[in-house]
């Protein structure tokens, strides 16, 4: 009849579920801390530009990652319409991660050089002046507002504190690099440079 | 592409993982087979103890779990241990059916593989012209089309806003079969340089030129004063008599189709932001997306797509 003691103490009860779910991340979240293929860039991998960081932001303000996953799966038909699937060392300097979990749109794990910089305006001041059935929402906003990169090398600082290898000079020039420019252009550097250090097969 | 899976885990945590994972089952396990009995003998009286819960004058008999719901539990226990021997889940150990993720992928492409490669290597030996007249292949083709050309230039093809028509036959790089594959195998790069500097005055002049070139109305006087500048700046791509050069996909301006004609606007107008900002169109190459196989097919749904009239 110990049920009691338990049952009746929430706190008691709280910690213990803690410790019994805690088992799971032990061994399942635990040792990607210290695997190789989880902590390591892939060859060629570069932190984000003073510009694509800031485009990053915008991404996520507007919220992209709604309705645009971030995630080739290794699924041939995947492979097929997106390219090689995403792997986790492409992935390394990305804080927090935009992976994303749902489709409404395509995955954009790799849509980087796939489209002109002259689409991706078009497409973003209204999409359905590309593509007549999307159901995209419009940005237009982004056209008309700037960046003063104000806030810039503070987040490349941070980043820096989390392991992103970014320069002195890189967080010095920041606020110049992005200083004047529209949001716009700030969210297609981001999407442009998307999947492209990992090609082919 | 070695390595992208492949690094297994240090020996330390292979093992860490393997003892929380059998030593929580094995827990678990425990924990279901003590209680699967509980002490139910009455006491002198013939009473029988009880969980000491009562509602209503009622108490609750200290029972154990139905024996079916128990068997379900072992069950489950059971299926952990299995799949954990067929597939890879204890550390490094890649479980007796050696499947993986990877594996499963290379096999479904390498199925694929086999099925398709020798349709498209059998498409790839017509020549473009003919290839264009067959009805099964530009099925195919088109399919292509949809999923990778039809976002930019439309699912009819008949372009957009900078996103050249490619129902009629007017080519900014060429119409042959080989100007069409090297488009779509290498992208295409236009640039028309910014021509602020020549001056509002100029700008208006030159646009008034093009106008009288492609037989827009125009104003007659401005447009005799802009041929200066057009023969000096403008005839070297787009040569003297405006007729363009394919080779440096330079737009004929005497036909009157206008790329950058957004709706609603004039000729005239969409011709003088062209000459103040320049132009930058910019197809992308699709070789290395959808491979030249399939390249060679869409190139010929491309040719197929003319107007021959």
């Amino acid at each position: 009849m110990r049920h009691e003691i338990v049952e009746k103490n929430v706190g008691l009860l709280a910690v213990l579920i803690l410790v019994v779910i805690s088992f799971g991340g032990l061994a399942e979240v635990v040792p990607l801390f210290f695997q190789k293929q989880t902590t390591q860039p892939v060859e060629g991998l570069e932190p984000l530009s003073a510009l694509e960081l800031e485009g990053r932001d915008i991404y996520r303000r507007e919220g992209c990652v709604g309705c645009h996953s971030q995630m080739v799966r290794p699924f041939r038909a995947e492979t097929e319409r997106y390219g090689h699937y995403s792997v986790a060392g492409e992935s390394v300097y990305d804080h927090n991660f935009l992976w994303g979990s749902k489709r409404t749109g395509p995955d954009l794990a790799r849509v980087g050089g796939r489209y002109s910089d002259d689409w991706h305006r078009a497409h973003m001041y209204n999409p359905r002046d590309v593509v007549p059935e999307s159901v995209m929402p419009a940005y237009p906003w982004l056209f008309e507002n700037t960046l003063d990169g104000e806030a810039t090398p503070k987040k490349m600082r941070a980043l820096r504190a989390l392991g992103v290898p970014y320069t002195d000079e890189q967080i010095e020039n920041a606020t110049g690099e992005v200083r004047g420019e529209q949001e716009i252009t700030a969210l297609i550097a981001y999407l442009q440079q998307l999947g492209t250090v990992l090609k082919g097969n | 592409m070695n390595n992208l899976w492949g690094d297994s885990l240090s020996g330390f945590w292979s093992a860490w993982i393997i003892v929380i994972t059998l030593g929580s089952i094995g827990i678990a396990f425990w924990l279901l087979y003590a209680n699967r009995k509980t002490d139910k003998t009455p006491d002198a009286e013939g009473n029988v103890d009880t969980t000491g819960h009562a509602a209503d004058g009622i108490e609750e008999y200290d029972n154990p779990l139905p024996r079916w719901w128990f068997q379900l539990y072992v069950g489950t226990v059971i299926f952990a241990l299995g799949y954990l021997v067929l597939y890879p889940g204890l550390g490094n150990f890649a479980g007796v059916l050696g499947w993986s993720q990877e594996g499963q992928w290379e096999e479904e492409v390498a199925r694929a593989e086999e099925r398709f490669t020798p349709i498209f290597a059998q498409y790839e030996e017509v020549p473009i012209p003919e290839l264009a007249q067959d009805a099964e292949a530009m099925q195919v083709a088109e399919r292509i089309y949809l999923n990778n050309c039809a976002v930019c230039h439309g699912s009819g093809a008949q372009g957009g806003y900078g996103f050249p028509n490619l129902t009629d036959d007017e080519w900014l790089y060429g119409g042959e079969p080989e100007n069409i594959l090297a488009t779509l195998n290498n992208g295409r790069n236009g640039l028309m340089p910014s021509w602020q500097q020549l001056g509002q005055e100029n700008i208006e002049n030159v646009t008034q030129h093009v106008l009288a070139l492609s037989g827009n109305e125009h104003d007659a006087e401005r447009a005799e004063s802009g041929a200066a500048t057009f023969a000096s700046v403008c005839a070297a791509c787009h040569m003297p008599d405006g007729t363009g050069n394919q080779a440096l996909g330079a737009p004929n301006l005497t036909n009157d189709i206008w790329l950058y004609q957004q709706p609603g606007q004039s000729v005239a107008d969409s011709v003088r932001q062209t000459l103040r900002n320049g132009r930058n169109g910019h197809m992308p190459a699709q070789a290395a997306y959808i491979g030249e196989e399939r390249v060679h097919l869409v190139a010929a749904y491309v040719y197929s797509l003319r107007d021959q009239d």
